[in-house]
């Protein structure tokens, strides 16, 4: 078969406050890369920016969908919510800092590390957001980990 | 059930789990809620031993049962089974280490 076009696409719907479901599409995205037979450690480093944008989604936003697309070269995690946005985008970005609940912190997130991880993860990272939501785009170049 | 790991790390902060531990690491923590177990599916945590007498409820016996993730359990505080293990030789892992 000639795989030269060969794309992998799936999307997932990310339901806002259900801890419970939290991590299913990411469990789901680990599975498809791992049967895809991409390198562990960047299954790892993907499954593991996956999630964080899964646990952000859960606990802050309205909702979403979080979108795997895979080529040859890139695989790529698409995170996109239906607000109410991230007022100042810099200041989320800082290593600890969080406006999660008491409540969230509980269950063992809401550190303040989710958006640095996902960008320490990802080969290309971007965010944007507006009160009508946020929209995370991340990148992982397929074969940096064996070559 | 055998699983190998070369270093450990403990917290009951699952967000500092997934931005520091590496891989054939074992967790130990005093949180029992099923995140815990996606937070060791994701960074292919491959134990986890609950402290402070904490048992895992079946659900999550379960989940790790499916995903081969073995479960231990110790009366000791999160400190004392740290040291323990610790003084034994398994090491911890800095980000940025390796």
């Amino acid at each position: 078969m000639d795989d030269r076009f060969f794309v992998h696409r799936e999307e997932y719907p990310i339901t806002a406050g259900d801890f419970s479901a939290a991590g299913d599409a990411s469990a789901r995205i680990k599975y498809v890369l791992r049967k895809l037979g991409i390198d562990s450690a960047l299954v790892r480093r993907a499954a593991i920016a996956a999630y964080e944008s899964e646990i952000n989604m859960v606990i802050h936003s309205a909702g979403g969908t979080l979108t795997l697309t895979v080529d040859r070269d890139t695989i790529r995690l698409l995170a996109r919510d239906r607000g109410p946005g991230i007022p100042d985008i810099d200041l989320a970005m800082q290593e600890g800092y969080s406006t999660a609940t008491e409540a969230i912190r509980e269950l063992g997130f809401g550190a303040g590390m989710g958006l640095p991880n996902m960008r320490r993860c990802s080969d290309r990272f971007t965010i944007r957001s507006s009160p009508g939501g946020t929209v995370i785009d991340m990148e992982f170049t397929i074969g940096k980990e064996s070559g | 059930m055998e699983r190998e790991v070369f270093f450990a790390c403990g917290s009951d902060l699952m967000s500092d789990v997934l931005a520091y531990v590496g891989q054939q690491t074992l967790l130990l923590t005093g949180l029992t809620n099923a995140q815990v177990l996606r937070t060791a599916e994701m960074t292919d945590v491959s134990a986890i031993v609950f402290v402070r007498g904490k048992k895992p409820g079946e659900e999550l016996r379960s989940m790790a049962r499916a995903l081969g993730i073995a479960l231990m359990s110790t009366g000791l505080t999160m400190y004392e089974a740290c040291g323990t293990l610790y003084m034994q030789g398994l090491p911890g892992r800095m980000p940025g280490h390796g």
